[in-house]
């Protein structure tokens, strides 16, 4: 009995547990709207749904989320994402429209690696002012996230630049396994990062970066070029998810393509787990929240919230998860409804301790 | 108490620099103006968010130079703050005349005061502001929204027995706003209902905004197919969502422009083109090139002469027949 007691209170210490659960009563609130809103079909060869919506809708949000949470875990943070993806994109689009076959597999494949390219080029900028130069992140990026989207103004002449060539359309509505490729690209850059931060010491090196930037470097360990690198790779998701963006509407608006995602994919990071201090980080936490941020955004015209509310409805449930989060809210909350801690049914009646910050082990 | 006097002493040559800075710039700017006879006009654009806006800032741009008239423009990427501003740096620069797109109808107020303290006048172009005191600008070109919606409307009801493609009895519309508070997307909404509610078989079954692009209007679209399938027509309120929802209704495995009907406003070489290939049903034009007459006006102004308050421009609107026509010669 103590046994599965025991196992009850890991569970409900479990870091994932409260985004999971916003991630489900979200759900539930749409299914009691819309008793069909789990329903999914095969049409023309592939699954179909707002469950696979939500997934290809998600991967934007997700990719941006995955490298921001790196960046946050050296306790930084990138602004520069929207920016650094609408540049992706303007570069991608006209790269396209100027290659002699348009419609082409290597036209395509070309822009793409092109576009990367470029977005790794200028996250590696942002590592240098953060890293080499001192500046702090939130200025360094700064810089990129307001003149980046001038650079993507001026190589589209401020035109929205339409594209057609199936390839690259497919990036966003394409299919692979019934499964929309927009959401495997996000998932197969997920279990990259995985693989690469949890097999290897590279996030505990992040993570210790995060925690002590000094006493890391004390310790041996190459502070700067590990924080050059996370945002060099911050710089890599963001020209994706650009990618994916631009290819969902076959164009790019450089003025309106990824505004405001560096937000939400701050918002995904921060309801996944993971501390805007720096140090520990959750990858699976950050998969959640992206997931979260595209269901929000499609509960919206699901249960038919009026235009002029969409921003107080989406404030009031962000603020609701980051409360339900906060360890303080929750025990504050839970003594007020039962008055004076007697022995519940939980082993700690007291405020949980919360876990500590800055264990460098997840 | 020193701490407080040696703060107060040093900040008197700071204010005093920048007021001196400030007093060159304009004398320099000033006299440019006067000297040689040119107009400087100071543009605050809404931002790029449609083809149509880019059409209407290459014809403010190309017409200033034709003309001769020195134009500073600033893009306020839709915001209203970045707008207010610029408003504010022209008339430090004091600029001859200026010219704006409000990003939204309210909260000018203030600004447009300062304009007219400072004697400079203002010409609203595209977009109309909500203020108490109309004397706050000179005159305003642009669209009658309202008008364009009940086009919109008016095909609609002309040509309900086909929109009814289900064949249910009931004409559902699921309606594709603007950005919230703007103008168009409330005088389009409002002209549409309008001339719909002559009909009692046409209703509005759902209305979500989609921000005037086509990211947003693809998104909502997706949403509104997945929880209803008795969907007739769409009614975007420009023809960027409306070409997001057409491929939000290719991916549904349906026909845009026969299963559902799409009607949309503004007309550009896309949507032109959307309409041509029959994806597009009916498309009310609003016309961007405001550039000849905004210099036209702005001259008149400034050479005192009497305009009217309210300037329409000149607009049509085209079925998929008229697109075909009218396809080749579109310049934006």
């Amino acid at each position: 009995m103590s046994e599965s007691s025991s196992r009850a209170a890991r569970l409900l210490r479990h870091p994932l547990l409260w985004p999971v659960l916003a991630l489900v009563v979200l759900l539930l609130v749409n299914v009691v709207v819309n008793p069909n809103f789990l329903n999914v079909r095969m049409q023309d060869g592939h699954l179909y749904g707002n469950v696979i919506d939500i997934m290809r809708n998600s991967a934007p949000v997700m990719l941006v989320a995955l490298g921001m949470t790196l960046v946050i875990a050296t306790r930084g943070i990138d602004l520069s994402v929207g920016a650094i993806a609408a540049i992706a994109a303007a570069v991608a689009c006209t790269r396209i429209i100027g290659a002699g076959d348009e419609a082409a597999l290597t036209t395509a494949v070309m822009a793409m690696t092109y576009a990367v390219v470029v977005c790794v080029a200028l996250g590696a900028w942002n590592g240098f002012l953060v890293s080499v130069l001192g500046i702090q992140p939130i200025i360094a990026t700064l810089i990129l996230m307001v003149a980046g989207r001038g650079i993507s103004m001026a190589i589209t002449d401020g035109q929205i630049t339409t594209v057609n060539n199936p390839f690259f359309s497919d990036l966003a509505s394409g299919f692979v396994l019934t499964l929309p490729l927009a959401f495997l690209i996000a998932i197969a850059v997920l279990a990259f990062t995985a693989v690469l931060t949890r097999r290897t010491a590279l996030g505990m090196l992040i993570e210790s970066v995060g925690i002590n930037p000094e006493a890391s470097r004390l310790a041996g360990v190459r502070s700067r070029t590990i924080i050059w690198t996370v945002y060099a790779f911050s710089g890599f998701c963001a020209g994706l998810a650009g990618l994916v963006i631009a290819a969902n509407t076959n164009s790019v608006n450089a003025n309106s393509l990824g505004l405001w995602i560096e937000l939400d994919a701050i918002l995904a990071v921060v309801i996944g787990g993971t501390s805007l201090a720096g140090g520990r980080f959750s990858l699976m936490g950050t998969f959640i929240g992206a997931l979260f941020i595209a269901t929000l955004a499609r509960t919206i015209p699901n249960i038919g919230i009026p235009s002029d509310l969409n921003y107080l409805f989406k404030a009031v449930v962000v603020i609701a998860v980051c409360l339900v989060q906060s360890p303080k809210a929750r025990a504050s909350l839970r003594v007020r409804r039962t008055g004076p801690p007697t022995s519940g049914p939980a082993p700690t009646p007291a405020p949980a301790p919360a876990p500590a910050k800055a264990g460098i082990s997840s | 108490m020193l701490k407080k006097t040696l703060i107060a002493v040093s900040a008197i040559p700071l204010t005093a620099l920048s007021l001196t800075a400030c007093g060159s710039d304009s004398a320099a700017d000033g006299s440019a103006s006067e000297d040689d006879g040119t107009i400087t006009m100071g543009f605050a654009q809404v931002g790029a968010e449609s083809g149509w806006r880019t059409a209407n800032t290459k014809s403010i741009q190309e017409t200033a130079e034709a003309e001769g008239v020195d134009l500073k423009f600033t893009d306020a990427q839709g915001k209203q703050e970045n707008q207010i501003q610029a408003i504010r740096s022209y008339i430090q620069q004091k600029v001859d005349v200026i010219a704006f797109s409000p990003v939204v109808e309210t909260g000018f107020d203030a600004v447009l005061q300062e304009a007219k303290a400072a004697g400079i006048p203002v010409i609203l172009t595209d977009r109309a502001v909500d203020v108490d005191d109309p004397s706050l600008y000179e005159t305003f070109l642009g669209s009658d929204f309202v008008l364009e919606g009940e086009r919109a409307g008016d095909w609609l009801v002309e040509n309900a027995a086909d929109s009814d493609v289900n064949g249910d009895g009931t004409v559902n519309v699921v309606q594709l706003e603007g950005t919230t508070g703007a103008a168009p997307a409330i005088d389009r909404a409002e002209g549409f209902a309008e001339k719909i509610a002559a009909d009692d078989t046409i209703e509005v079954t759902a209305s979500q905004t989609g921000d005037f692009t086509r990211d947003g209007g693809k998104q909502v679209m997706e949403s509104f197919l997945q929880s209803d399938d008795t969907i007739d027509v769409v009614f975007a309120h420009n023809d960027d969502m409306g070409l997001g929802a057409i491929e939000a209704i290719e991916a549904a495995g349906l026909t845009p422009g026969e299963d559902i009907k799409i009607i949309t406003i503004d007309a550009v070489k896309d949507g032109m083109t959307a309409l041509a290939e029959g994806k597009i049903n009916y498309i009310v034009e609003c016309n961007p090139l405001l550039g000849p007459q905004l210099m036209d006006l702005a001259k008149k102004v400034l050479a005192g002469e009497e305009v009217p308050e309210r300037v329409v421009t000149e607009e049509g609107a085209f079925d998929q027949e008229q697109a075909k026509a009218a396809l080749p010669d579109r310049q934006y």
